[in-house]
């Protein structure tokens, strides 16, 4: 029985693909986790899924209350669950859901905890993880010294695990949501169908250069001929031509995707530390002393407004070859 | 109503971190510390809530000395009252602070409690909710907007979730709302604000007096590393479109990304 | 020796008012550099902010700070817009001489509306025949009944086109020279004043600056401040109490210019590296930097005497700190411009609006020659 404890995390039916990164690097340092599902609406295609990719072990939170999120809901019945266990470590990703109710269920389980992990090692004694600080200014290891390790680890650091077929065990266990006093009343797409910045493979950044809220309309253009997710830059959302959700940077997402494309953002300290972590960095701007060239890979001096059309067009070339 | 904003003193985010010799932290000789970003948002909603529906806000927080000034600064934005947690000379984790501040609420019965939703010094975004367990009261964070009920016993909040999608959440009071950025636009202190915030008293505590000294910590941290340099890569040459399409080459064929 | 450090309300005074300049000055200061406008909205802010009229006594209802602090928060001003700093912070200078000089019922009555709303007022001393020679002006005075009648014209008068007060210095008797001299707070709305059109200046363009003239005005004498015959000594104290503020303003643009031309010079490659690796920029740098140190000492200096009540030390000191941050501003500009190269000699760059502005402070407010004889006479003295 496993005393590492995986809370997998699922949406429209769907598990999420950082659930599936935890669990491969889990499997490659020696441990099958045990992987708690909460509320899940069909619990055999998520097992499938982990199965996949080699969880022996699923354990089916359940109870009519827990089909729609709630942070209460959540943290108690991990809880009760928990605390028929002794949990050495409980893992999430580090989704805005998971960063939402991990801190609770790590206070009643009277545990520290660390959010945002880009390497962990639930093999030594104590449990050591690294987390990004400063935003990503600079690293620390923290080490879980006293009691349960909770943590949560970053989607895109870790490998995409290679298929490994398991048919896990699935244990239904009925739950308890609890007294839960904070509900929700509604839920509201998003008026366009965006991909979260966090957990984005691709992302193209707008800065101030484009100068007006309607002319983001090229990024979004060459962002969804590539099927990338869109950023903008502290100084085009503080102008108001982009909404704070996708602001990239110390006061908005850290992100690491494969491929960020920054276009006509010069590069401030707040926002490179937001991005800094992506595998292939590609600068656009105007100003060839713009700070942003000293951390990119591949740097275009050019005018955005002409290369990312252009982008686009390259990009749909490219979706249509392939 | 009783308004409480929980806040933390951070280096500015201008701040170029340095290591400290041995990487056990960062150096903090040549710091100019700030409100953290986050809590000036919660400050000024705090600040908005009383201003609509009456009361006090009081701010608190838990650190060395120096956050007396982060302290000052919201009193001088319009805070009433100010407390603070002093920890000097002991480190605390996130687990411990969440009991100090808890210690310090529970003696004062708020009905609403704003905090931002991370300290961008640790970004660790997890007291709020220690906090929140351990007050045994509800909790919302990444919340961007907030509506009081006509009776003051329940308010809803805009929860930002992945993907620009927005939850509406119901709760009762008291409540803990963490707050991101897009809330409001923080007030900046005045200057007559600032005079009448040098006259405030600020309640202080410690650890012992709050019968919270005796928990111990439950992470250690060690071994700060700077991330590794990134160096300039290629430019691109050309008009436009060839620099478009030898781009799109290289991150196909070189950096295999799409 | 108390020693150096600002007092942690002087240092929060100090931060607000950066924080300010950064979100409610700098973004705009380029826009009404080219339209020259007058900068209402900024105005309106500073003053809901608390930082017009800073040196009311408490016992009024205003802050009671002193010079210091004004110094304080005119280098903030300087280094985001000295045009619409001097905008801002002209009101201290137009209402110093009722604060020291008028009794409690006309500071009242004169001042209160300034704490009750966004109100601007103009000090009228320099007239197109008396502009460092003070005491050679000719704006009358004639008693009539319970009023003084005023006729003359003024010059370069800040704010004139949008102020509610005036204070005005006249003389009753022009034979008698500085000894004639009185000075009056005189209501816009009073019969008989008129305002030029706005001074098409180099520079400062956010401020307002005309010609006024007073044609028949009639002025109730509870409105005469000080007495007849005070006037020269209520300008001249006035102006040795503000004068360390206004050289705090050029201290500010110069740490701005200084601090844009750092910046430059380490984006601005030439022969494959920054311009800031060479000496030559480096020296340049570094004596600019000197400069800015060196004035804002001398400004603290003359705040912190006048503010301990030393005037004579005081007054010799403001006029260092007014001549040296003048004229230290004017070549940390001229400067920086230089380090900009052609780039800075555009208005895509700021400190060519930086030289231009700073070229007002070193004439108005006692231009950086009367600030020598100031000094001389100092120095001289039995």
């Amino acid at each position: 029985m496993s005393d590492i404890f995986l809370v997998a995390e699922h949406k429209d039916g769907e598990l999420k693909r950082v659930t599936l990164e935890i669990l491969g690097e889990l499997i490659a340092q020696g441990i099958q986790p045990e992987v708690l599902v909460v509320g899940a609406p069909d619990i055999q295609k998520l097992a499938g899924a982990l199965g996949s990719k080699g969880a022996e072990k699923v354990v089916s939170l359940e109870n009519p209350a827990l089909a729609q999120y709630t942070t209460e809901g959540y943290a108690n019945a991990l809880f009760q669950y928990l605390s028929t266990k002794s949990p050495k470590a409980v893992v999430a990703g580090a989704t805005p859901l998971a960063k939402d109710f991990l801190p609770r269920l790590a206070a009643k389980l009277q545990a520290g905890m660390a959010n945002d992990c880009t390497e962990f090692n639930v093999k030594t004694s104590p449990i050591t993880v690294r987390r990004p600080v400063y935003a990503g200014k600079t690293s620390k290891q923290v080490s879980f010294v006293t009691g349960p390790a909770v943590f949560s680890v970053r989607p895109n650091v870790l490998a995409f695990p290679a298929d490994a077929q398991k048919t896990p065990q699935v244990e239904k266990v009925s739950a308890d949501a609890g007294n839960v006093r904070a509900k929700i009343v509604e839920v509201q797409a998003s008026a366009t169908k965006k991909q979260d910045l966090t957990e984005a493979d691709i992302i193209i950044s707008g800065g101030r250069s484009l100068k007006s809220a309607d002319n983001f309309k090229i990024i979004f253009d060459a962002a969804s001929a590539i099927g990338a997710a869109v950023g903008a830059s502290r100084a085009a959302v503080d102008a108001g031509y982009a909404p704070h959700d996708m602001q990239v940077g110390q006061t908005g997402k850290t992100v690491s995707p494969k491929l960020y494309i920054a276009c006509g953002i010069s590069g401030a300290i707040q926002h490179l530390a937001g991005m800094r972590t992506s595998k292939v960095i590609v600068a656009i701007n105007k100003d060839p002393e713009a700070p942003i060239f000293s951390k990119a890979d591949y740097g275009i001096v050019g005018d955005l407004f002409e290369v990312v059309p252009h982008l686009t067009e390259e990009f749909k070339k490219l979706r249509s070859q392939s | 109503m009783n308004i409480f904003v929980l806040l933390k003193q951070v280096p500015d985010t201008e701040t170029k971190i340095r290591l400290t010799g041995d990487s056990s932290g960062i150096e903090t000789s040549d710091i100019k510390w700030i409100v953290s970003p986050y809590d000036e948002f919660a400050i000024e909603e705090g600040l908005k809530t009383k201003e609509a529906q009456g009361g006090t806000v009081t701010v608190l927080t838990a650190g060395p000395d120096r956050c007396v000034d982060a302290l000052r600064t919201a009193l001088a934005m319009g805070a009433d009252n100010a407390m603070h947690v002093k920890t000097d000379g002991d480190t605390l984790d996130t687990f411990q602070v969440g009991k100090a501040l808890a210690a310090v609420l529970k003696q004062n019965n708020p009905d609403l409690i704003f905090a931002g939703k991370q300290g961008i010094d640790d970004d660790q975004a997890a007291a709020f909710g220690y906090v929140a367990e351990f007050l045994d009261i509800p909790s919302v964070s990444v919340v961007i907007k907030v509506e009081m009920a006509s009776d003051k016993k329940s308010l809803r909040a805009h929860r930002e979730v992945d993907g620009g999608a927005k939850h509406i959440i119901e709760s009762t009071l008291p409540c803990l709302v963490a707050v991101n950025k897009g809330i409001n636009s923080p007030r900046y202190a005045s200057l007559p604000g600032i005079m009448k915030a040098k006259k405030k008293e600020i309640k202080t505590f410690t650890l012992a007096d709050l019968g919270v000294a005796g928990e111990s910590a439950r992470v250690s941290e060690s071994a700060y590393a700077m991330p590794p340099e990134r160096s300039a890569g290629k430019k691109i040459d050309g008009d436009a479109a060839t620099q478009a399409k030898e781009l799109v080459r290289l991150l196909r064929e070189e950096a295999k990304v799409i | 020796m108390a020693g150096f450090r600002l007092s942690d309300e002087q240092a929060a005074l100090k931060e607000m008012a950066r924080k300010f300049i950064e979100k409610e000055v700098i973004p705009v200061a380029g826009k009404y550099d080219s339209s020259a406008e007058f900068p209402r909205d900024v105005i309106q802010k500073a003053w809901e902010n608390g930082l017009m009229n800073i040196t009311v006594p408490e016992r009024f209802g205003g802050l009671g700070l002193g010079v210091f602090d004004d110094v304080l928060l005119n280098e903030e001003l300087g280094a985001g817009c000295l045009g619409i700093g001097t905008s801002i912070a002209v009101n201290t200078l137009a209402l110093t001489p009722i604060l020291l000089f008028g009794n409690d019922e006309q500071i009242q009555r004169l001042i209160g509306p300034f704490l009750e709303g966004p109100k601007l007022a103009s000090f009228c001393l320099t007239e197109p025949g008396a502009g460092s020679d003070a005491a050679s002006l000719s704006t009358t005075a004639r008693e009539d009944g319970d009023s003084y009648i005023l006729n003359g014209s003024k010059m370069w008068i800040t704010n004139a086109g949008f102020a509610d007060l005036y204070t005005v210095f006249c003389t009753v008797d022009k034979s008698l020279k500085s000894k004639g001299m009185a000075c009056f707070a005189v209501s816009r709305e009073a019969q008989g004043i008129s305002v030029g059109k706005p001074e098409d200046k180099m520079g400062q363009k956010a401020s307002d600056t005309r010609a006024i003239s007073f044609e028949n005005v009639r002025v109730p004498k509870a409105n005469l401040i000080g007495n007849i015959g005070d006037g020269f000594k209520i300008a001249l104290t006035t102006l040795d109490r503000t004068r360390p503020a206004i050289a705090s303003s050029a201290v500010g643009a110069a740490r701005a210019a200084l601090h844009y031309a750092i910046g430059y010079s380490k984006e601005r490659k030439q022969f494959n590296r920054p311009i800031s690796d060479f000496q030559a920029i480096q020296f340049m740098l570094a004596d600019m930097a000197t400069k800015v140190e060196a004035a804002r000492l001398l400004c603290y200096q003359a705040g912190f005497e006048i503010d301990q009540g030393n005037l004579k030390l005081g007054s010799y000191y403001s006029a260092h700190a007014k001549r040296f941050a003048a004229d230290m501003a004017m070549e940390v500009a001229t400067d920086a411009v230089q380090i900009y190269g052609g780039y800075g000699y555009t208005k895509e760059y700021p400190v060519e609006k930086i030289m231009r502005d700073v070229k007002l402070v070193q004439i108005y407010e006692g231009t950086s020659q009367i600030q020598r004889v100031v000094i001389a006479r100092h120095l001289l003295e039995d």
